[in-house]
């Protein structure tokens, strides 16, 4: 079985996120990125996959700029075979990005794809569910379980009320929460080896696609500073707080 | 709360730009393969290893320390499963060659590693501390038997060695050891001796442990000249238990997870490591890396100081600043690093570690090249460099690596001396690299009578002809001009130093011993200008970026306020031809 593994180049989840002076988005210059950790989760559970000879090979993807190609070595150090990018400067919304993997899905016909939920920059929580729906693949999202077998995909989901499993016939489209696996180190070795693994290099051009957005930003802001909380001495107190000076119940 | 955040920006830097080594690595047919991407990758995933498992044992493995038991050593909660990561993760062979199952990577990288290493859990480190010195010499010295059985198990991590040297009476005088080997019928020897101070002496880490040990054969002829190597393991190849005894661990200041032992042999199984009488020259192939590596603990450390202080310095607010950045919002007090007194500090924090990390990883860099360079002529030189360098950076990285610790503490205040706060840890921690692995003031006695009196000043002349190159290149550009010059106005002074000190020894023996320190000091000054005349170098006209423009405002600072202590060692050097007077016995 192919599995095909999107993953996104992000800043690192450790950087204090400073917003531009123009407000016209977040200040990327000399900041430290990585790979989005959900897609990490996905990389990991694609490896795991191989490892317990389900799935025969994995095809690491992402879109970008060129220096994303520092992520995809990172996927071939955890484990992928080879590795495409789709190289772009343009700040890309959800919707391309799903179009762009959808051509893809479409040439590499993968049984499954594994992407994070979402991506910790701009927290859309949108291109796996928008891909599903162009490739009309099924879906299962928030995956914190996967148990394969034959062409169905159980997929434990993490919900608001719980826990929700969905079986799913494949192909299938899986994204990742927290707590599907903790994903490994890359080894020496294998960082040395996947210096060696075949990373190939695309423009939205050349699989057909348009990348031009309907959404524009007006402008980007940082979230108001939290205000310090205050203790109560009852609950009785905090009952009545939570009704009059919070409206909340 | 502090979390650890590699400094890969200014690793790549110094790697890329301020040692352009991938383009050495091309001239060197072992490392033809490397290049900077690939380089920066391993650097990258040996932050996050070092960041997201060495780092959260840091603390708790302060406080909870090694715990002994009748002979047997458990290390803090965590180090075992870490070095496993650490062995799992192909770490621990970085550096080793490709045949022996290494990596074959450069010293360079290993430098990087071990920095962040150091940086995140100096305690750890002390296990795996000493694997590739071992590896060194077993490979440099052990018969094929010998390498055949033990060299690619410390390879693959799973035996780690140690090095049994100090005795209670035999501390920075290795002569003065008792320790006796006597030959057995089989060919092998019978060690019998006490040993202190053995680094990972015992364990639950590796389940065999591989003692070098230093010990005298019975035609030994005293001192120095009569010592020799011996392979001693816990367990011996035919599973039995060696009489080696761990008798207890030291309670100690620092590294208190790392497990100190106090050792026993009694006729227990060894092996002869090269030559008898020999084993001083044997176990100075480890000792070139060891000194660098111990550096790099100073290294480390400082880097932890700088980053942590520079965290807390732009939280903590406390009281309005004489002048604030442009643009900075109004509020009741100004976060600390604001004042002056602060900004003080904290560029001088990073003004160091960052200077020390170029001379550091260059030493490593140079090593590289006397090992793996193609032109013999280069080799040599590099060998001659790193010689000379070797000591400066055991000494001075590890002075400055407590004194940064200090004065990172000193931004804390209060804060900074509760255990709430990682920085006291690292004073700590920091202290123990001034004094083991050949005291610093060995280093400096080290640095001045045998590299470069002991040549007459024929290394030290090579030195000052690379740092006078820098400064030559450097002049022609406005912006580094004053660096320049400032840089050629001190190798002068210190080759006149070094003459001076050459021409007294003759009439007073005893003179360069009392100028060493001063001397090594003046030298890690005249080094860093050098270092910092490169950077500037490499980063004028790309001001626009705020990494190059930091580094220039780096560089202006040391030039500024730093450099000016020269003057200071300068004076102390002239001072020392004031006899030191004996101390009533």
């Amino acid at each position: 079985m192919k599995i095909l593994t999107a993953l996104k180049r992000v800043v690192d989840y450790n950087v204090k996120v400073r917003v531009k002076a123009d407000h016209s988005g977040v200040d990327l210059a000399n900041v430290k990125m990585s790979m989005n950790p959900f897609c990490e989760i996905a990389v990991e559970e694609a490896v795991r996959l191989k490892e317990r000879g389900i799935a025969t090979e994995i095809v690491a993807v992402s879109v970008g700029p060129a220096q994303a190609q520092e992520q995809l070595r990172t996927a071939l150090a955890l484990g992928a075979d080879r590795a495409i990018l789709i190289e772009t400067d343009e700040e890309l919304g959800s919707l391309a990005v799903a179009k762009l993997l959808k051509a893809v899905v479409d040439r590499e016909q993968p049984q499954l794809v594994i992407t994070g939920k979402q991506a910790i920059d701009s927290d859309n929580n949108q291109t796996g569910q928008m891909l599903a729906a162009l490739t009309g693949y099924a879906q299962g999202t928030f995956a914190s379980k996967l148990e394969l077998s034959g062409d169905k995909l159980k997929v434990t989901r993490e919900i608001d009320g719980g826990l929700q499993t969905l079986e799913l016939a494949l192909p299938a489209i899986v994204t990742t929460d927290l707590r599907l696996n903790e994903p490994r180190y890359a080894s020496l070795p294998n960082i040395m080896k996947a210096k060696k693994k075949p990373l190939e290099t695309v423009k939205p051009a050349d699989l057909g696609v348009s990348v031009a957005s309907t959404l524009k930003v007006l402008k980007v802001e940082a979230p108001a500073e939290r205000q310090a909380g205050i203790k109560v001495g009852s609950v009785a107190e905090l009952v009545e707080k939570l009704k009059n000076e919070a409206k909340v119940i | 709360m502090w979390h650890y955040q590699a400094p890969l920006r200014d690793m790549r830097f110094v790697i890329e730009e301020w040692l352009a080594a991938p383009a050495d690595w091309q001239r060197m047919p072992a490392f033809a393969a490397l290049d900077g991407e690939l380089a920066a990758q391993v650097v990258e995933e040996a932050g996050r290893f070092a960041g997201g498992v060495l780092a959260p044992l840091n603390a708790s493995g302060d406080r909870q320390g090694c715990r002994f038991d009748n002979g047997r050593v458990t290390t803090p909660d965590g180090f075992p499963a870490a070095y496993q990561a650490f062995v799992d993760g192909g770490w621990a062979a970085l550096a080793c060659a490709e045949e022996d199952g290494g990596q074959g990577l450069p010293q360079l990288l290993n430098a990087a590693l071990l920095e962040m290493i150091y940086s995140t859990n100096h305690a750890w480190a002390m296990y795996p501390g000493i694997a590739h010195g071992a590896y060194e010499c077993l490979r440099a010295h052990g018969t094929p038997e010998l390498r055949e059985r033990y060299l690619a198990a410390i390879v693959s991590g799973e035996i780690l060695p140690t090095m049994c040297l100090t005795e209670p009476q035999a501390g920075s005088d290795v002569g003065l050891l008792r320790s006796r080997a006597e030959p057995a019928a089989d060919g092998s020897y019978r060690i019998t001796g006490g040993k202190i101070f053995a680094s990972g002496g015992e364990h639950d880490l590796t389940a065999n442990i591989l003692h070098l040990v230093l010990a005298r054969l019975p035609d030994a002829p005293p001192g120095s000249r009569g010592i020799s190597l011996f392979l001693v393991p816990k367990r011996l190849p035919d599973g039995r238990h060696n009489a080696v005894r761990c008798d207890g661990i030291e309670h100690k200041l620092g590294i208190r997870g790392s497990a100190t032992c106090t050792l026993s042999f009694e006729q227990a199984e060894g092996w002869l490591l090269g030559e008898p009488h020999k084993g001083l020259a044997a176990m100075f192939v480890m000792m070139n890396s060891a000194r660098l590596h111990v550096g790099l603990q100073g290294l480390g450390h400082a880097e932890a100081a700088w980053q942590s202080a520079a965290q807390y310095a732009a939280e903590r607010r406390q009281m309005r600043a004489v002048r604030r950045p442009e643009g900075s919002a109004e509020a009741p007090a100004d976060p600390i690093h604001y004042h002056p007194a602060m900004r003080r500090t904290l560029l001088e924090l990073r003004t160091l570690t960052e200077g020390m990390r170029a001379l550091g990883y260059w030493t490593a860099h140079l090593l590289d090249e006397a090992e793996q360079g193609a032109d013999p002529a280069l080799r040599a030189r590099a060998e001659s460099r790193a010689q000379l360098l070797t000591p400066l950076v055991k000494a001075f990285f590890t002075e400055q690596g407590f004194r940064l610790a200090s004065a990172a503490l000193q931004v804390f205040g209060g804060y900074g001396y509760v255990q709430d706060y990682a920085v006291e840890q690292t004073l700590r921690d920091s202290r123990i690299a001034m004094i083991y692995e050949g005291s610093n003031e060995i280093q400096a006695n080290d640095l001045l009578l045998r590299k470069v009196l002991g040549d007459g000043g024929a290394a030290l002349r090579g030195l000052l002809e690379t740092f006078r190159a820098e400064a030559e290149t450097a002049s022609a550009l406005p912006e580094c001009s004053a660096f320049a010059s400032a840089l050629g106005h001190y190798c002068d002074r210190l080759a006149t130093a070094a003459e001076g000190l050459a021409a007294a020894a003759a009439q007073d023996p005893e003179r360069p011993y009392r100028a060493a320190g001063d001397f090594l000091r003046l030298l890690g000054l005249v080094a860093l200008a050098f270092a910092w005349t490169r950077s500037a170098r490499l980063c004028q006209g790309r001001a626009a970026a705020p990494f190059h423009a930091g580094k220039l405002e780096s560089a202006a600072f040391f030039f500024a306020y730093l450099l000016p202590e020269a003057d200071h060692r300068l004076v102390l050097i002239e001072a020392s031809r004031q006899p030191l007077p004996f101390l009533p016995e």
